[in-house]
């Protein structure tokens, strides 16, 4: 039992398990299903999911470990993307970067003090046409600018 | 009543297509005016989203780019009253949308819906001549199926452009109890948005593509495998998958053919190699996404072992305008081996960026000119990558080459999904090869030494020529490290690499701090 987890989130975490144990190639939907849920993958739950899914820990381990959309630790409220492909290089993403993390006072994977925002770094939101371009949450901005994202923050996270 | 349309694909809303569109119902309630509010996918002119279009009698009339601080005044300029010549005096006036110069001179197969449709309306998909190539499809045997994918010459939009219909061929003869389609909607190249576009803009498409690859070669089940980074698309074709269930376009006895074919979406994870293939496949079955010795190829052994087409949306996109139309019409555009159109997207630093479907055979100048404006700072456009981050970086020397597989391949480049981005002349090429080396590294799936190894070492050797310590030999080194993940790497992350890192020592050397002679030594 993780103690860092509500009952009603183990709770949730059964119910996916379950309901997911018999789909075929199952365990990338049971990990979103989980992390969309929660947040995040707690590592204390791979062995319940090793074992519906006939599976080892380290099956487990090696499949979350291996996507980058998958964290095995809580995330702020809010989550900033900030893309770093060629075509928003192409439009100044390398200042963006440099500015936000300046004036968040993060670095990438990591959280603001207050808990509400994490920054994570993107390789391509699809939106190349208005780059440079940032997803907050799961809505994409384009053309942005420091100033714009920081409003956005604002309106978004503290609004 | 009016009907009035606002965009809502990501990259409108990514403009604030949600905000207008709101402002939109409010200022027509304030008014009293009786509105239809139709959220279309985009048309593709980006720098005038969000885009809104009013239905006159003449055809739709597009008005852009509206804000929400606009709607007010397009109101009081009547511009429910399109062609009436207050709304036509208005600023955002850009006249009838089928004669914007942007649109008029393309060559729409793929993306004939694009725009125009309600992305989740099905009513509107079959009265724009949707479902017709699979009604087709559902009168002919498989292999004659087979036969009009191949004599279209349709390719695939990867790097390797291998023709769609040999390997629906191979999966066809292999027999098995269960066959799959799998689609590969986890190409996560930088300036390619065309995959997304058909996703959120015409989902039915796709659909309806799986599903004649499905009849054609026997295959029951299909899973479109999709990008996590792409939320909306995900609703858009969970909504449009349920539809088409219900209407009978999907499922057990389609239409009533007796045929059954079952569509799921699956997501990704954020690992670009799952683009790959064989990665994809065993990302499907629920594992890390190691890429996979071949032979044997997918097409025997493929999704839990069984034969399994694998193509990227826009190949399966594209199936069911040449199961309508015929193999022949749409062999009739292009040049060459390259047959059909080609969905380009205009991205990075350009005026006017956006999507383009032209007939292969465009030339990059063309295309960035005379679609692009140029580049959006006013300054000389320096390098473009086409192809995604392991495509080429071409100078303007190399403008005036075609797109064409076969064309590109002759000045070592790859067309690959049709993404263009531009640079203008403050880049530092020796800075994109050095990104290039560190997406590899952050990227690669791990299982084969050239390109695990290589990328590291690459970052190291990059960081060295930058700092200008002993740059001869290091550009030696640069070439050795390239070859030997050129010619041995397992897949085309660590395979194509080389590419963006070579054709920028080449064509940019004084960016490594060489001078061209030294560059090739």
């Amino acid at each position: 039992m993780d103690n860092t987890l509500s009952h009603e989130q183990h709770a949730q975490i059964q119910a996916h398990i379950q309901a997911h144990q018999h789909v075929p190639g199952g365990l990338m939907p049971l990990l979103h299903a989980i992390q969309e849920d929660i947040g995040y993958v707690p590592e204390t739950v791979y062995p319940d999911i090793a074992k519906a899914l006939a599976l080892s820990v380290a099956e487990v381990h090696g499949v979350v470990s291996f996507y980058h959309h998958f964290r095995t630790h809580p995330v702020g409220k809010h989550v900033l993307q900030v893309c770093r492909a060629e075509s928003c290089q192409a439009m100044g993403s390398e200042r963006l970067e440099a500015e936000l993390k300046a004036r968040l006072g993060v670095d990438y994977h990591q959280t603001t003090a207050d808990g509400t925002l994490t920054l994570l770094p993107v390789y391509c939101l699809g939106n190349c046409g208005c780059s440079p371009a940032v997803m907050l949450d799961e809505e994409v901005y384009g053309r942005m600018n420091t100033q714009k994202v920081t409003e956005l923050i604002a309106e978004v996270c503290h609004g | 009543m009016v009907k009035i349309y606002v965009p809502i694909d990501s990259t409108a809303l990514s403009l604030g297509a949600e905000r207008t569109a709101k402002k939109i119902i409010q200022e027509a309630q304030a008014r009293g005016l009786e509105i239809t509010l139709v959220r279309n996918g985009s048309r593709g002119l980006f720098w005038l989203e969000p885009l809104v279009e009013v239905e006159s009698a003449q055809g739709r009339v597009a008005f852009g780019p509206v804000s929400p601080a606009d709607v007010a005044g397009l109101f009081d300029a009547g511009f429910t009253q399109p062609l009436a010549d207050q709304a036509k005096a208005h600023p955002l006036y850009l006249g009838l949308t089928e004669e914007l110069a942007w649109l008029k001179k393309q060559q729409r197969l793929t993306f004939a819906r694009v725009g125009i449709t309600d992305p989740l309306s099905l009513e509107d998909y079959l009265a724009h001549d949707g479902y017709q190539g699979l009604k087709n499809a559902l009168t002919m045997s498989g292999a004659d199926i087979v036969k009009a994918v191949t004599d279209s010459g349709l390719r695939g939009r990867g790097g390797a452009a291998f023709p769609t219909g040999i390997k629906w061929n191979t999966v066809l003869n292999a027999p098995a109890e269960q066959k799959y389609v799998v689609c590969n909607a986890d190409e996560g190249d930088s300036g390619t948005y065309s995959d997304r576009m058909i996703m959120e803009d015409d989902p039915f498409v796709l659909i309806e593509g799986m599903t004649i690859a499905g009849i054609a070669v026997g295959a029951t089940q299909g899973y479109i495998y999709l990008r996590s980074e792409y939320p909306h698309a995900l609703k858009t074709l969970n909504e449009a998958i349920r539809k088409a269930n219900l209407a009978g376009y999907l499922g057990e006895n389609i239409q009533g053919s007796g045929r059954t074919f079952h569509l799921e979406v699956r997501r990704a994870a954020g690992a670009y190699v799952c683009g790959e293939e064989t990665s994809l496949l065993e990302s499907l079955e629920g594992k890390r996404g190691l890429v996979r010795f071949k032979p044997p190829l997918p097409a025997i052994e493929g999704l839990f072992g069984k034969p399994t087409i694998v193509n990227n949306v826009i190949s399966l996109a594209t199936v069911p305008i040449i199961l309508d139309k015929g193999a022949q019409y749409y062999a009739d555009y292009g040049m060459g081996r390259s047959r059909g159109t080609l969905p380009i997207q205009l991205a990075g630093n350009l005026k006017h960026t956006g999507l383009v479907e032209l007939a292969f055979g465009a030339t990059l100048r063309e295309l960035l000119y005379d679609y692009g404006g140029g580049s959006a700072t006013g300054r000389p456009i320096r390098a473009v990558q086409v192809g995604g981050p392991l495509g080429a970086y071409l100078p303007e020397s190399q403008f005036d080459t075609p797109l064409d597989y076969e064309e590109f391949g002759k000045i070592w480049a790859v067309v690959g999904h049709g993404g263009i981005v531009a640079f203008d002349d403050s880049v530092d090429m020796a800075k994109m090869a050095r990104y290039a080396f560190e997406f590899c590294a952050e990227e690669s799936c791990g299982k084969c030494t050239p390109c695990r190894i290589g990328s590291t070492r690459g970052v190291e050797v990059m960081d060295k020529i930058m700092l200008g310590n002993n740059r001869a030999k290091q550009v030696h080194l640069l070439r050795d490290l390239s070859d030997t993940m050129l010619n041995g790497s397992l897949c085309a992350l660590g395979g194509m690499t080389p590419y963006p890192v070579l054709s920028a020592l080449n064509h940019f050397p004084e960016d490594f701090g060489l001078s061209g002679k030294e560059a090739a030594a």
